[in-house]
């Protein structure tokens, strides 16, 4: 009889199986599901998307690794979470933005929102969000200055025009697009944020693979509707304009930045879809939803405390 | 049951039942056994016998005086060679008796039908039977049937869930015994006056629940619950709700809220005591992963070192490099295949370095998968940040003593964190601080 004898072996706490799941994995879904809001990019706004596109995403893989080199901390590139907070810097701004002040977005959430924070998952505010803010109150005219939406790869020196939140904003209502237009994304914005349809396609990407839950973005776009529907507008175009589809599925649902808890990411759509509203209503600013999500990413600690769900067999809260 | 009935929360987790269509096999008795006499929860045995002396099958061999324990028995016929102390796969160091075979198998003289009319003699026998909990525990049964408030306890919960990964032994024990199981099951109801009967079992065992209800089709009070297939499913306050809707409060034993849970293969063996009188002397044990060249079910003497049971299922086909008591949820890994069988062993699971190998930790990036995963929801990654703080009473105000260990928040963690780890540190530091 063989009496090979192993002693060399592995002790290891269990469990011995893990899910297939990984950081990686995850943030490469979420990069798959923005392809669909990039490709009607393209074809709405002309080539300038890609490159702005692809700039956004090499500097804030650049500002990550230099950070992580600087500091002698492990390089977290592998983790592709640098990709999607460079597409979504990109998809926050308007095509003809100049790429040098896109970059300087890239260095705002990269280096400043995330890393200095302490990197992935320790930033309590959503990276692509803070670059988006910042660089709509630096370069103002920059970040307003939309161009009508142009076919594949026709001339870029485009005219530039009032985005459908604007005209709202000002109430020239005639002047607006159909909702069949603002559902599709052949209309003025930010390069990712125009095509409802594109967007929900990759947020219901998400949901099937599990990537997110429903409850943020059901809860912050049905806040929206009811709001609408209480002031009287509409609200279809209330949640096809704007930010409101990629912040719902994109933004809102960042992990690091929203509640653990089925309650708490309640309270939270409930909050972004509210804020949002109001600004769009009442406020100077036509769009609010970066807004929203980053006044809301910054109570997510005290929404968490709030939210503790009760603990099986007891009563016991668990706080 | 209904649709809207609330679950707890699980992971839905590859099963992995290779070995579902293996019947059981014996393996032959090997030259060698090495009896442990801490086989269970509690009191460590003394040995009954000296070097030199003949023992045979059924043999007791070592008892203890104390409650909580169970007797050990000679799973061989054979000559004691010596008793030494050996370190157990806990680390602990435990008796244990060496007892080299004479392959004549000749079974104990005084081994006899036990009779039980009254409910003392009944839950005396099952001590005498040395039979613990089967499952995984080791906690001995007749304390377990013999609680304080035994006239509140109406419900017998038999525990066929078998939610591990991997393991299939009470699988083929519910096909191969199905007519043991139902006796046992009425053994125990008439002796602990109980009214009704709930057999959970995980609906990916669908032949196993037809067999089973086949069997019960005169006995209304008994009724097979067919669980989802979500781990921990047989974990004991998951099976309680899930069976009974009943909650069992953390610091209350199941008897306080009128049940009592017993894992199927306990009550096979129960039944087939009260048919034979032979003792726990063998146990069914699901050989498998990577490194194994034929998974088996095999029935072991207790006391067989690892390796003559895998080298029974045609040895190791590449090197093992982990090799686990249990399953691979919450199985212990252990550093030598040379220890022996115990009676709570129900699977050797042998892994090749892919199996083995968890990759490294990476930042957690606050996905809540933990948090959704945990049946008693707790919230892993705050138990992670307060631990790493020494925070101890941040880590009594996330209930961490409750925790199971089922593995669950690790499982799903993509940042590979082991959050069931720390889990287990975390209680031990919350115990530690309460001395």
């Amino acid at each position: 009889m063989k009496n090979y004898k192993y002693d060399n072996l592995i002790v290891a706490s269990s469990p011995h199986l893990v899910d297939s799941i990984t950081t990686s994995k995850i943030m490469a879904m979420v990069i798959i599901a923005l392809m669909p809001a990039f490709a009607v990019s393209i074809w709405v706004f002309g080539a300038r998307a890609i490159f702005l596109t692809g700039i956004c995403i090499i500097a804030c893989v650049v500002f990550e690794y230099l950070f992580n080199k600087i500091t002698k901390k492990p390089s977290t590139i592998g983790d592709f979470s640098a990709v999607v907070t460079g597409i979504l810097v990109a998809f926050n701004v308007p095509v003809n933005f100049p790429y040098w002040m896109a970059i300087i977005g890239c260095f705002v959430a990269i280096i400043i929102a995330k890393q200095l924070f302490g990197g992935i998952g320790q930033n309590f505010v959503n990276p692509a969000i803070t670059a988006r803010v910042v660089l709509f109150l630096a370069f103002s005219t920059e970040m307003t200055s939309w161009p009508t939406p142009q076919r594949i790869f026709l001339a870029t020196d485009a005219v530039t025009g009032a985005t459908p939140l604007a005209l709202f904003a000002k109430q020239n209502f005639d002047q607006l697009p159909s909702n069949t237009e603002m559902f599709l994304g052949t209309i003025g914005g930010c390069i990712g944020e125009t095509s409802a349809l594109a967007l929900l396609i990759g947020g219901l990407f998400l949901l099937f693979k599990k990537i997110i839950s429903p409850t943020i973005p059901v809860s912050f776009l049905g806040t929206m509707v009811v709001i609408s529907l209480i002031a009287g507008i509409d609200p279809i175009f209330q949640i096809c304009a704007g930010g409101a589809m990629i912040g719902a599925f994109f933004m809102a649902t960042d992990y690091s930045t929203s509640p653990l808890t089925t309650n708490g990411k309640i309270i939270f759509g409930i909050g972004c879809g509210l804020i949002t509203m109001v600004i769009r209503l009442f406020g100077n600013y036509p769009e609010g939803v970066s807004f929203s999500i980053l006044f809301m990413n910054l109570i997510v600690p005290h929404i968490d405390n709030l939210s503790r769900r009760k603990l099986y067999g007891g009563g016991v809260k668990n706080d | 049951m209904s649709i809207l009935k609330k679950h707890l929360q699980g992971i839905h987790v590859d099963h992995r039942k290779n070995t579902m269509n293996h019947a059981i096999e014996t393996m032959p008795t090997p030259d060698i056994v090495y009896i442990s006499m801490s086989q269970h929860i509690g009191a460590p045995c003394e040995p009954l016998v000296s070097v030199g002396d003949h023992v045979k099958i059924g043999q007791p061999i070592g008892n203890s005086e104390a409650f909580i324990s169970a007797p050990v028995h000679s799973s061989v016929s054979g000559k004691v060679t010596n008793i030494e102390e050996v370190m157990s796969s806990l680390g602990t160091m435990d008796k244990t008796i060496i007892i080299k075979t004479d392959k004549k198998q000749e079974l104990w003289e005084d081994i006899k039908i036990p009779t039980a009319e009254t409910k003392e003699e009944f839950i005396k026998a099952i001590r005498d039977s040395g039979l613990v909990g089967l499952g995984g525990a080791a906690f001995p049964t007749h304390v377990k049937y013999n609680p304080r408030n035994l006239d509140e306890v109406d419900t017998l919960i038999v525990n066929g869930a078998e939610c591990e990964p991997y393991i299939t032994s009470d699988y083929r024990t519910m096909l191969e015994h199905t007519q043991d199981i139902v006796n046992g099951i009425l053994l125990i109801m008439k002796h602990l006056e109980l009214k009704q009967c709930y057999i959970g079992i995980e609906e990916n065992k669908p032949e196993a629940i037809e067999r089973l209800n086949s069997f019960l089709s005169t006995f209304p009070n008994i009724k097979v619950i067919t669980l989802d297939s979500r781990y921990p499913q047989g974990a004991e306050r998951v099976l309680i709700y899930e069976t009974t809707g009943k909650v069992l409060p953390p610091g209350k034993l199941p008897a306080d809220i009128g049940v009592i849970v017993s894992n199927i293969t306990s009550i096979a063996f129960l039944a087939k005591y009260f048919r034979t009188g032979v003792p726990l002397i063998s146990k069914v044990v699901t050989v498998d992963g990577d490194a194994v060249s034929t998974p088996k079910n095999v029935r072991v003497p207790i006391g067989t070192k690892i390796y003559e049971v895998i080298n029974f299922c045609g040895g190791y086909k590449k090197p093992p490099k982990k090799i686990i008591f249990g399953g691979p949820m919450m199985g212990r890994a252990i550093y030598d295949d040379g220890k022996p069988i115990i009676k709570n062993n129900n699977a050797i699971l042998a892994f090749d370095e892919d199996q083995a190998l968890i990759p490294n930790e990476t930042a957690c990036i606050n996905c809540g998968r933990c948090v959704q995963a945990c049946p008693l929801n707790l919230m892993p990654t705050a138990i992670d940040k307060a631990y790493k703080r020494n925070d101890i009473d941040a880590l009594k105000n996330l209930n961490v003593a409750i925790c199971m260990e089922c593995g669950c928040c690790s499982y799903v963690c993509p940042a590979k964190k082991q959050l069931s780890l720390v889990n287990k540190l975390s209680k031990a530091l919350v115990k530690e601080a309460g001395k």
